[in-house]
């Protein structure tokens, strides 16, 4: 005998089984229309694989399983979908849900399933499958997936199968008359279910003693086999999963813990028997056997229904009086749960269909107060303290629910049953498991909110950050630009005051020098601020050119100024490019520019101290050559004459006082001149100087075009002087030609730096190379610089019949266009890691400011 | 010394009262050196009771700068998202009496709602994304935008944005996922025909008996 | 040894500070409604009283009356237990923010507590030595706790209990300090 132990609490509803016992097992007609629910089971809901209008037989596969814990539904008769729709579903909460709907067609026909003899030549994982495809669920209630219970993970190993036939629920005897007509099927079964879990060493069938003639046969079949059967004292639940373990094998499934843990499973009769079928036949899950009960009902007895038949056509035919019924309940009287509609259909999980009459199963009494008997927790199987629990669930104190392991909780029912002021402890309970359910859903869901939340402040936070970082960039770089020129405009005042010499240009040089790093920057720089300063002194030429009467004096006194600058920064450069580098010698005498370069290059390893001489001797050469210019202008009787005259005095002047410093200071410090200049100069001083400042804040690209604009707008005036001229026969032609000439070349050499500078790293050509070409033919302008002066030319004529907005807008494409060769170029340089990209970055960004500026003036 | 102090009891017990109030300063300076509190946890406590709607609704600008304003003494009740429950989990925690929602920062809705896109409508404006402070709505300029459903907790920020009042705030549908039990308590008498499990009427019993024997 | 139980015995049950003594009841109302909340505060309590009674037994034996300022001995113990009180406020807030928080305005009402400067003045009136005054002291920390924490474990159910309107809250509360006191009265010659 079976050693049988009890469990906690319990109690004995009267049992109401005969009703049903009476008949034999029935049979229900086929419906006008059966529906089927894709969520029968727990877990995902399935998913159709039919569509409106199509054909299905008996045991087709109508919805697939989704997911791991899911389960596939078939349809239990022949005929057609007439609608895939949302249904009220047979649930207590009265949804509705998805349901495939099939109008029989009447014929029954099935498709072939496929019998398989020798279920121990198939591997456990074809057997699985096989079960797992006929979408088998446990059948006693809750409707899990067998499949995933017959597969317990690898590490819990089986050790006990218990085969639950207890059905304890009063009314109920489905499983009972199950047993007592398909005792073999279930043992067959049995063994099936013990061989896929690798065949335990315990495998029972637990039968409550209240089924004698269920027992006899169930242990008629089992003789000769391993399977025990073992029938134990009728009590309500013991057909609680934990509770038949507890009985059969003296073992408590832990808290929070399913029975595999403890390496038993468990399976109810109805399932093992459907689990037969599916690997015997190959017959998937179609019908179930239902207890029809309840004193509304003609005919109370137990029926094999097609799944997906309608409750109210089950009713129909067991004769339901409407009238007499107090309600329709799913389930038993204690686990059960009241039907709003009789319009759902026979699910998996239906295992009683009770119709009482309202003498039978009266409303219950209103819940009165509790009284504090106690009876609630005497009766509870799960040794559960249901009185605080209530307390507790009516306050909403989740926490000391969650304390008192409400999850234990199996919703049984036998507290209400024994509370005698009527309270529905058990409702507050499923109330509460929902509620907190509900709670830890939600409260993962603001967890990831929050985190969702946080992720994006974090990302404003960073974008922001970078924004702010790029603003006190330019800030910092603006600062610095206006420190540069603060410093400039310090060093110049102390350069005019200390050595004229010292000018701005070399501080820049000498700027440059301390902040870059890059050789061949700081040559481009200087080839830069050499150009500058020879931009100047060729403004100053042809300003002295076309000045008139005191202008002139202090252009010319400009002009000194200007081309000694030139001469320094010359000096400077040729001192960086070094004997190594090919500086091409001076070509032409007669140019000045080109004479400076060479005195330059041979100033190159001179001493500070020769500087001052060596200009001296070009202050010399100067005032040579304007003197000549004067001889020349008097000859012509010109009226420049005494503006000529001027300007050489000027100069003698000033080479007297360089003597005299040098004189004086000699050799020791011949940096230290003092100032011998006049006003005019001072203020050209300070004019370039400002000049500079400003220059030095622009991008070497916008100083260069700069240089080439003025240079345009220089050719122009002269190019028209010398038309005038040449229209008037004046004698001045020749020396304008000149001019002019000098003029293209220099603006030819200007765009070629421009272009330098443009396509690549400010790589310049060397000046002095550049310069070679207008001195070698002065005379025959090239014609490329011909063809840019006549483009230029055109453009400007354009622009001046453009109205403002088109001229606007052409400023704003070609500033587009500047803007995404810059970017282009900045690219180029991260990707080669040019040590010239901030410059770069600067003109990308000055760049995208003019654009900005424009596209603000066009709005 | 001694003598002084016994003659003088005026002195003796200005001495030995100084004298403790000195020790005892030590003391307590030095132990609030030793247990110096950085930061208020109670500020993630808070935090984790709030509904993390992100809405506003508040007066803060998302449930975190709420949480720390209720840690500096902030009203407890100026959630309506979080309702009645979380103000009563937030009074538990911090020990005091719970009151009831402030209805001027709105009223508590029984259902959740989550924003809905009629997205014929929508012009791809991208105001609602950046009004979301989930980054629950997915779009791009000029192009449709919608709602991932899990993700929205129903705020409505994005909703006010909206230059075509294309946003509707639909609630959400219980699902068989989400159905539970309602609480008796909360329940009338006339809808307790659904509970089964309290079925033992004595007079019933009788007539089981009646019917079995 | 014996007179140690004697003075555990009679200072947790019999001479109950708050149910039989009347000592120290706006804590006991106060901070009584948390089960939590109870221990904590029975904690702080015990440490308090503990260290306040051997604290004033020291500056009263070695401070106070070898200069014979006895007169001083109220104004020395609330210096005393504050300073025991501060203490305890600031290793609380420091170890556990929550019950700090939770705690609130009565753990600094310790210091007021009149079972604290019940005992020590107590320990000065019985002459207890050091020993006892310790003793003394732990016992009816203890018995506070014991009280506090039985007392919150009831209120606790109360709060969800059916429980008529007019007696919700405090009187229910007040009634069942009452019914405990008379409960603890039945301790009397016991010892």
């Amino acid at each position: 005998m079976t050693k049988i132990w009890s469990i906690p609490g319990g109690i004995h509803p009267p049992e109401n089984k005969a009703q049903s016992l009476q008949l034999p097992l029935g049979e229900v007609s086929l419906p006008e229309e059966m529906i089927f629910p894709l969520n029968q089971h727990i877990g995902a809901p399935a998913e159709a694989v039919v569509r409106e209008g199509d054909q299905v037989l008996g045991g087709q596969l109508i919805a697939k399983a989704k997911g791991p814990v899911s389960a596939n539904i078939h349809a239990s008769t022949s005929g057609v979908v007439v609608a895939v729709e949302e249904r009220t579903l047979p649930h207590p909460s009265g949804l509705s849900g998805p349901c495939v709907v099939i109008r029989p067609d009447g014929e029954d026909r099935m498709v072939e399933f496929s019998p398989c003899e020798d279920y121990t030549a198939l591997s456990h994982e074809e057997l699985l499958e096989k079960i797992r495809a006929a979408g088998i669920t446990g059948m006693g209630g809750a409707g899990f997936p067998s499949a995933v219970k017959l597969n317990p993970r690898g590490n819990q190993k089986i050790d006990t199968l218990i085969i639950n036939g207890t059905e304890c629920e009063p009314y109920i005897t489905a499983d009972d008359i199950l047993m007592q007509t398909r005792p073999a099927d279930l043992v067959s079964g049995t063994q099936l279910l013990a061989h896929l879990l690798g065949n335990p060493a315990r495998v029972v069938i637990g039968i409550e003693d209240n089924k004698p003639t269920a027992i006899a046969a169930v242990r008629k079949a089992a003789e000769g086999t391993n399977v025990e059967v073992a029938s134990f004292p009728t009590k309500y639940p013991s057909g609680g999963e934990k509770q038949l373990i507890q009985i059969l094998t003296g073992k408590e499934v832990p808290a929070g813990q399913i029975p595999a843990t403890i390496g038993i499973v468990l399976q109810n009769v109805g399932t093992t028997v459907a689990a037969w079928e599916a690997v015997r036949y190959g017959k998937p899950l179609i019908e179930r056997i239902t207890t029809v009960v309840g004193e509304a009902l003609e005919t109370q007895r137990n029926v094999v229904v097609r799944l997906g038949t309608p409750i109210r056509h089950v009713l129909a035919e067991h004769g339901f009086i409407g009238k007499k019924a107090s309600r329709l309940i799913v389930g038993g009287p204690m686990m059960g749960y009241a039907l709003e509609q009789d319009d759902v259909p026979v699910v998996k999980t239906t295992n009683c269909l009770l119709a009482p009459s309202k003498k039978e199963l009266p409303p219950p009494a209103p819940a009165q107060a509790c009284i504090r008997c106690g009876m609630c927790a005497e009766a509870c199987p799960a040794s559960l303290l249901p009185q605080q629990m209530y307390w507790y669930a009516r306050s909403e104190d989740y926490e000391r629910l969650e304390a008192h392991n409400i999850k234990d909780c199996i919703e049984c029912g036998a507290c209400s049953y024994v509370c005698p002021s009527s309270i529905p402890l058990v409702q507050y309970y499923r109330a509460a498991k929902g509620t907190m359910r509900q709670m830890a859903i939600e409260k993962e869901k603001s967890d990831r909110s929050r985190k969702r939340f946080e992720y994006r402040q974090e990302r404003i936070a960073k974008a922001e950050a970078e924004k702010e970082a790029k603003r006190l960039a330019r800030q910092k770089a603006a600062e610095e630009a206006k420190k540069k020129l603060a410093g400039q405009k310090a060093e110049g005042k102390e350069a005019a005051a200390s050595a004229p010499q010292a000018d701005i240009v070399a501080a820049a040089v000498a700027r440059a020098q301390a902040t870059q790093k890059s050789p061949e920057e700081e040559k481009a720089r200087l080839e830069r601020s050499v150009l500058s300063a020879k931009g100047r002194v060729e403004k100053l030429h042809e300003k002295i050119a076309t000045a008139e009467g005191e202008m002139k004096e202090k252009l010319a006194a400009q002009l000194k100024q200007a081309e000694l600058k030139l001469s320094e920064a010359e000096s400077k450069l040729a001192a960086f490019d070094g004997s190594s580098t090919a500086t091409p010698a001076a070509p032409a005498a007669d140019d000045p520019v080109a004479a400076a370069i060479a005195r330059a290059q041979a100033k190159m390893t001179m001493a500070p101290d020769e500087k001052l001489r060596a200009n001296l001797d070009s202050l010399r050469e100067r005032l040579a050559k304007a003197e000549e210019k004067l001889a020349a202008a008097q000859a012509e009787g010109s009226d420049k004459v005494d503006a000529l005259q001027a300007g050489a005095d000027k100069l003698k002047e000033k080479i007297a006082a360089s003597e005299k410093e040098l004189a004086e200071l000699g050799p020791v410090d011949p940096v230290v001149q003092a100032p011998a200049e006049q006003d005019a100069a001072a203020a050209a001083i300070e004019r370039a100087k400002a000049k500079a400042a400003a220059r030095s804040s622009m991008s070497d690209e916008d100083k260069l075009r700069d240089q080439l604009q003025s240079l345009e707008g220089r050719l122009q005036k002269a190019g028209d002087k010398l038309a005038q001229a040449k229209a008037e026969g004046a004698d001045t032609v020749d020396a304008l030609q000149t001019g002019f000439d000098k003029l293209q070349g220099k603006q030819q050499e200007l765009r070629e730096q421009l272009r330098a500078i443009n396509p690549a790293a400010p790589e310049l050509q060397d000046p002095a190379a550049a310069e070679e070409a207008p001195a070698e033919a002065p005379a025959a302008a090239p014609d490329a610089a011909a063809l840019a002066i006549e483009r230029a030319k055109a453009k400007a004529a354009a622009q001046a019949s453009m109205s403002d907005e088109e001229k606007l807008r052409d400023q704003i494409d070609s500033a587009e266009k500047r803007l995404q060769k810059a970017r282009e170029r900045l690219a180029k340089a991260e990707v080669e890691d040019d040590p010239n990209i901030d410059a770069f970055r600067g003109a990308v960004e000055k760049s995208e400011a003019k654009l900005e500026k424009l596209q603000g003036e066009l709005t | 010394m001694y003598e002084l102090l016994i003659t003088h009891p005026f002195i003796s017990a200005l001495t030995a009262l100084v004298a403790l109030a000195v020790v005892f300063g030590g003391i307590l300076g030095f132990a609030a050196v030793k247990f110096k509190v950085e930061g208020d946890p109670i500020v993630d406590q808070v935090d984790t009771l709030l509904p993390q709607t992100q809405c506003g609704q508040c007066g803060y600008p998302g449930c975190r700068p709420y949480a720390q304003a209720i840690a500096n003494g902030d009203a407890i009740n100026k959630c309506p998202p979080g309702g009645q429950s979380t103000i009563n989990a937030i009074a538990d925690l911090l020990d005091v009496e719970a009151p009831t929602l402030d209805e001027e920062h709105g009223e508590e809705s029984d259902v959740k709602k989550v924003a809905y896109i009629r997205e014929d409508e929508c012009i791809g404006c991208t105001k609602c994304i950046q009004a979301c402070p989930m980054d629950a709505i997915l779009g791009a300029a000029k192009q449709m935008h919608t709602v991932i459903a899990d993700e929205c907790t129903g705020c409505d920020l994005c909703v006010e944005p909206c230059p075509v009042d294309c946003i509707d705030m639909i609630p959400v549908e219980k699902t068989l996922a989400d159905w539970h039990w309602d609480n008796p308590a909360n329940r009338t008498a006339v809808q307790h025909h659904d509970i089964i499990a309290t079925d033992k009427q004595p007079s019933n019993d009788q007539d089981q008996d009646g019917a079995a024997a | 040894m014996t007179d140690f139980v004697v003075i555990l015995i009679s200072t947790i049950l019999v001479n109950n500070f708050v149910l039989v003594q009347f000592l120290g009841l706006c804590p006991f109302m106060g901070v009584s409604n948390k089960l939590e909340t109870a221990i904590g505060m029975g904690g702080a309590t015990t440490f308090v009283l503990t260290l306040a009674s051997i604290c004033s037994y020291l500056v009263h034996n070695y401070i106070l009356q070898p200069l014979g300022l006895e007169y001083l001995k109220t104004i020395a113990f609330i210096l005393v237990i504050a300073v025991v009180v501060q203490f305890a406020k600031m290793f609380i807030e420091k170890t556990s923010p929550l019950l700090y928080r939770v705690l609130g305005v009565f753990l600094p009402l310790i210091t007021t507590n009149c079972a604290v400067l019940g005992v020590a003045l107590q320990n000065t009136a019985k002459a207890h030595n050091f020993t006892h005054s310790a003793l003394y002291g732990f016992g009816a920390a203890l018995g506070f706790s014991l009280v506090l924490i039985l007392f919150s474990a009831m209120r606790e159910r109360l709060a969800v209990a059916d429980v008529p309107v007019p007696f919700k809250g405090a009187a229910i509360g007040m009634i069942t300090a009452g019914l405990m006191s008379l409960a603890f009265m039945g301790f009397s010659g016991l010892v």
